[in-house]
């Protein structure tokens, strides 16, 4: 009797110790947050979705070259691993919705930058611009895609390039073959690839993006770089014969690529060209990577690149740039770090890491691969254009409709029915 | 109740009284259970109710839209080839689900509980593949069902046509075939190959059950039913079978929980496949959702999945507590 009245009470004691803790830590939290708003200079949090091997690396190399430069600031990096950003996307719409911003993150310049630009929660940076002289340290067509009405809401640290068409050097040496530089060529290699029972295209679309990419690339090929522009801002037509001559394209392509590419991923689909399996593969450039660091592949000796046919002078920019939120509560110490992120010394720190290059036109080309230098050549004069598969060219929205479409399309090839669903799509997600 | 009951030999009779004092001894249960309570009124029934809330407004960007639109988003959803998929899905995947589930587990149940040497290692191994996350199981299922490795290098070394061999879940064809809505009806074959690797994680689970329902028999019965003369193949269909409807039940509802909520194996092993073969009202939500941001027909969609496994679980849940009253 006595025990069990020790134990009840010891219980409701605990239950009470646990309440007002509960009750303690939440007021303690409160007090805390608006202690280290007070002195806002004294930390910032980075938010991101690089925690993959290279790009960890150059985020880290990044976190030193801002620690040297800002001893007194605190740095909290707050990165999201999982799902290629799906993860850290939703990690950062719900805090951005419950306005608990971090102080800057990552996300792609075009629709995904303009989406929270839209949405009335960034804040122009164009001030920030103008006193690190950056206006003319950045190609016009980049700023473009990270601003609207004038405003600059975002600054880009890394560029990756959609429209490369990755080849097996042995097998095109072996078969006298020259990468094609029009469709016409590749139709021409890929059939003698395929009498010689080679696969010609390796395709790995286990996650749909991949051949929403291949597309976008036969699209820019097809249509050139103005109407691919045109297209996802709802100025032209998804009627546009160009269109449906690029659906024809591919789908005559999607005849040339191995029949298991709905169990692959793009990574397996690369191994089938490092492997001579098969001859050719349209990936971004962060395939350089895989080719060099993870299958130890020399470049211009195991594997070559082309542009993609028909983009000769044309570059599918995919960029990471960095933002800065409306009630970012460290808002000196996010400025800091975008100081650093756009510099050349914190450009030429990170890219070379992540295998990617630099946003800037200044960068000491001498740190990167010989892939990035004709790459940084490139990415000088060619037109510069945003990818539809990384959320750049249209908001997430309408591109989910479109790797609904697609997943349907790489199947049954129904020309018309991908365009109605185009269509159906921009109508439900307005293009701007 | 109480003031009917005698008071028990030995005690001093209790004061029986309209109304209790609050006590110690009365509030302290529901102390106890307040946080709990609590917690769960808010954060399950809370949040069911805010998403239901959420699948009638036009939240269907990235900031939130709270306008009222009615069902449109439910009636858009049945439109939709990826929904009408999905709901084909669903139903195989959960028919075939748990019906082979319940055959392979009866049978290994009845196998193991014939007394058999190393019993316990056999009931382990069969079990075993539960005690795995889905994520592995689509893995591993993944490779093995893969065009290009697994069984089909089995098949080729039997000497099998390499022109011919199964594509698995990559295949797209639909038997029969038949023209419904804006989707092909049938069983999907890719299909198919998920429903192995699920069987294979989960019939174990099945036999489990069915070997404590076995055991729960008493001899007597089978004694009876060998004196009467019945075979032992009678004696197991029309004796031991019927005693075991309790526990299919309960393997039943159990296994359509799983087979209705499914999305790790279908992430893991196949996405939704070409043509939606091989996908499910979760990944459509997960996507819709969390990649598209169409936050009010992922609600939709969620909701929906919340009523279809209600069918199931409602009907078993009244039954159960008419039992428990009686």
């Amino acid at each position: 009797m006595k025990l069990s009245k020790a134990l009840k009470w010891g219980s409701a004691v605990a239950v009470a110790v646990a309440l007002t803790t509960a009750c303690g830590t939440s007021s303690s939290n409160g007090g805390n947050t608006s202690n280290s708003s007070g002195s806002s200079a004294k930390k910032v949090e980075i938010f991101s979705w690089w925690t993959g091997a290279g790009e960890a690396d150059g985020l880290q190399a990044l976190i030193k070259l801002f620690q040297n430069q800002n001893p007194d600031i605190q740095v909290q990096n707050s990165a999201v691993a999982g799902g290629a950003g799906t993860n850290a996307k939703q990690v950062l719409a719900t805090r951005m919705n419950a306005n608990n911003p971090p102080d800057t993150f990552q996300v792609h310049a075009g629709a995904e930058l303009m989406s929270w630009v839209d949405a009335g929660k960034m804040q122009p940076l164009n001030d920030l611009y103008q006193q690190e002289g950056w206006n003319d340290k950045f190609p016009k067509q980049l700023i473009d895609m990270v601003s609207k009405d004038g405003q600059i809401y975002g600054v880009p640290v890394d560029i990756h390039r959609g429209n490369v068409l990755w080849y097996n050097k042995k097998i095109f040496d072996q078969y006298h073959l020259t990468p094609p530089k029009t469709f016409d060529d590749f139709f021409k290699d890929a059939d003698v690839l395929k009498a010689h029972g080679v696969t010609p295209l390796a395709l790995g679309d286990k996650d749909t993006w991949e051949a929403t990419m291949l597309w976008e690339d036969v699209l820019l090929g097809t249509i050139g770089a103005d109407k691919y522009d045109q297209l996802w801002q709802g100025k032209l037509s998804f009627d546009d014969p160009g269109v449906k001559q690029s659906l024809e394209t591919f789908k005559k392509m999607l005849q040339y690529v191995n029949s298991d590419h709905a169990s692959l991923v793009w990574q397996d689909a690369s191994q089938l060209v490092a492997n001579g399996k098969a001859a050719m593969n349209v990936m971004g450039d962060w395939a350089k990577g895989y080719f060099t660091t993870d299958l130890h592949l020399k470049p211009n000796v195991d594997f070559g690149w082309v542009t993609t046919p028909g983009t000769d002078s044309d570059f599918m920019v995919i960029s990471d740039t960095f933002g800065l939120p409306k009630g970012a509560p460290h808002q000196d110490g996010a400025i800091a770090f975008l100081k650093v992120l756009g510099s050349q010394a914190g450009q030429d720190a990170f890219n070379p890491l992540k295998g990617s290059i630099p946003a800037r036109l200044d960068a000491d080309t001498s740190k990167y691969d010989v892939y990035s230098q004709s790459a940084i050549a490139d990415f000088k004069k060619d037109s510069l254009t945003p990818s539809l598969a990384h959320g750049s060219a249209a908001n997430p929205g309408f591109l989910d409709a479109v790797n609904q479409a697609m997943q349907v399309f790489v199947s049954n090839g129904d020309i018309n029915s991908f365009i109605t669903q185009l269509k159906s799509a921009a109508d439900q997600n307005p293009l701007s | 109740m109480s003031q009917n009951t005698p008071p028990a030999a030995g005690l001093p009779p209790v004061p029986t009284k309209r109304k209790r004092p609050w006590t110690w001894e009365r509030a302290f249960p529901f102390l106890t259970v307040l946080p709990s309570f609590v917690a769960i009124v808010v954060f399950v029934y809370g949040f069911i109710a805010w998403t239901g809330w959420i699948s009638l407004t036009k939240w269907n960007t990235l900031t939130p839209n709270m306008a009222f639109v009615g069902l449109k988003n439910y009636a858009r959803l049945f439109t939709e080839f990826r929904f009408q998929a999905d709901l084909r899905n669903l139903l195989f995947f959960t028919l075939l689900f748990i019906l082979l589930c319940l055959v392979i587990g009866l049978l290994l149940a009845v196998m193991v509980d014939r007394k058999i040497r190393a019993e316990g290692f056999f009931r382990n191994i069969f079990i075993f593949p539960m005690a795995l996350s889905f994520i592995v199981t689509g893995v591993v299922w993944q490779w093995l069902l893969s065009p290009r490795s697994g069984f089909n290098l089995i098949l080729k070394a039997l000497g099998w046509n390499p022109n011919h061999l199964p594509g698995w879940y990559t295949s797209t064809n639909i038997i029969p075939s038949i023209h419904w809505g804006q989707i092909q009806f049938g069983i999907p074959v890719a299909l198919v190959a998920v429903v192995i690797a699920a069987v294979w994680q989960m019939s174990g689970f099945a036999m489990a059950l069915y070997l404590a329902g076995l055991r729960a028999i008493p001899d007597e019965i089978h004694e009876a039913a060998r004196v009467d003369g019945a075979s032992e193949w009678k004696s197991f269909w029309k004796v031991t079978f019927p005693q075991l409807r309790p526990i299919t039940a309960t393997t039943i509802i159990i296994l359509a929980h799983i087979s209705m909520k499914i999305f790790d194996l279908i992430y893991a092993m196949t996405g939704p496949g070409a043509e939606f073969v091989t996908d499910m009202p979760s990944v459509n939500m997960f996507n819709t959702t969390f990649q598209g941001q169409h936050y009010a027909e992922g609600a939709a969609i969620a909701i929906f999945m919340l009523l279809a496994l209600a069918v199931f679980i409602v009907p078993y849940m009244v039954t159960s507590l008419r039992k428990e009253g009686d």
